[in-house]
């Protein structure tokens, strides 16, 4: 979103104030910005029915945003602290978080819908990022939602 | 950008395992601000208090006096004042049906202490970072499970 013109530092504040109770938080500075054009993009990418495997994302990104790879990389752990890659690929772990919570597809369908070279690479990935199978966390989940309907 | 030090608490009756704790946390990278309490009774005095900061990240013995980790979990995600606060269970046992036991009732994340202090540095390092990841990258912290040894 872009102001029309320059706005008084008193007035900028106020506005701040006033999104920041919707959970809105105004990003200004360059770097910040493209971060933020840079996580949209993987978020479209892991929801993408024709989201490429891992390798082929970072060539995506520099071509979608127009600026190098090295860019992007340089800029993304300068404000966040985090590779591109582990971006990636904690995103994916949260789609298939999500996939599993939903029950509407197995192991087999969510590695496939996800873009993973296997149930196994799948498995290996959530595994080494959470310490638990697919699952276990399909059980812990569908036992914790049990509890809180019995409350 | 500047992120905010991570709050901390730890909620364990040992003496030895809180300044393990202490020494180990002042290693990892992430800025932190580490507060203590002795017993279960403590902790939820503490949280209730409305002249603190209420901690980002709560580490908790299961094995307290007074009342036990699994009865201020309880607790704790009975109340809407602490939907924000990652809970991760700090205890001795290995016991599968105890680990998915805490995550069933609330808990993000469970360790199993360690006897080792490098490996209680490795393991507390991976656990404060993960989870400032999780809070400044705004994922979802309701699914937010992680189990480390």
């Amino acid at each position: 979103m872009e102001l029309k013109g320059t706005v008084p530092t008193a007035r900028y504040a106020e506005l701040e104030i006033s999104l920041k109770r919707y959970g809105i938080e105004i990003i200004d500075n360059p770097k910040s910005i493209l971060v933020q054009k840079i996580k949209d993009a993987i978020v479209e990418m892991t929801y993408l029915q024709e989201t490429l495997p891992i390798s082929n994302n970072l060539a995506y990104l520099a071509d979608k945003l127009n600026k190098t790879y090295h860019n992007l990389a340089e800029t993304f752990v300068e404000i966040t602290s985090i590779s591109i890659q582990s971006y990636l690929i904690y995103q994916r772990i949260e789609r298939t978080k999500q996939e599993i919570i939903e029950g509407k597809l197995n192991i087999t369908q969510i590695a496939w819908k996800l873009k993973y070279s296997s149930v196994a690479h799948l498995s290996n990935e959530f595994k080494k990022i959470t310490g638990l199978t697919p699952t276990g966390f399909q059980r812990i989940m569908k036992t914790r939602k049990k509890t809180e309907l019995n409350h | 950008m500047y992120y905010d030090p991570l709050h901390i608490l730890l909620a364990d009756d040992d003496d030895d395992d809180r300044l393990f704790f202490k020494e180990a946390i002042e290693e990892v990278k992430v800025k932190t601000v580490v507060a203590m309490v002795n017993d279960g009774v403590e902790l939820m005095e503490y949280l209730y208090r409305l002249d603190i900061h209420l901690p980002d990240l709560l580490f908790l013995d299961l094995n307290m006096p007074r009342k036990s980790g699994m009865e201020c979990l309880q607790e704790i995600r009975s109340s809407n004042r602490f939907k924000d606060l990652v809970i991760a269970i700090y205890s001795t046992s290995g016991l599968e049906k105890d680990i998915e036991e805490t995550f069933v009732r609330g808990a993000n994340i469970y360790i199993k202490k360690p006897n080792d202090f490098e490996v209680l540095k490795t393991l507390l390092s991976k656990v404060v970072t993960i989870n400032w990841r999780y809070h400044t990258l705004d994922f979802n912290k309701e699914n937010f499970l992680l189990y480390v040894q």
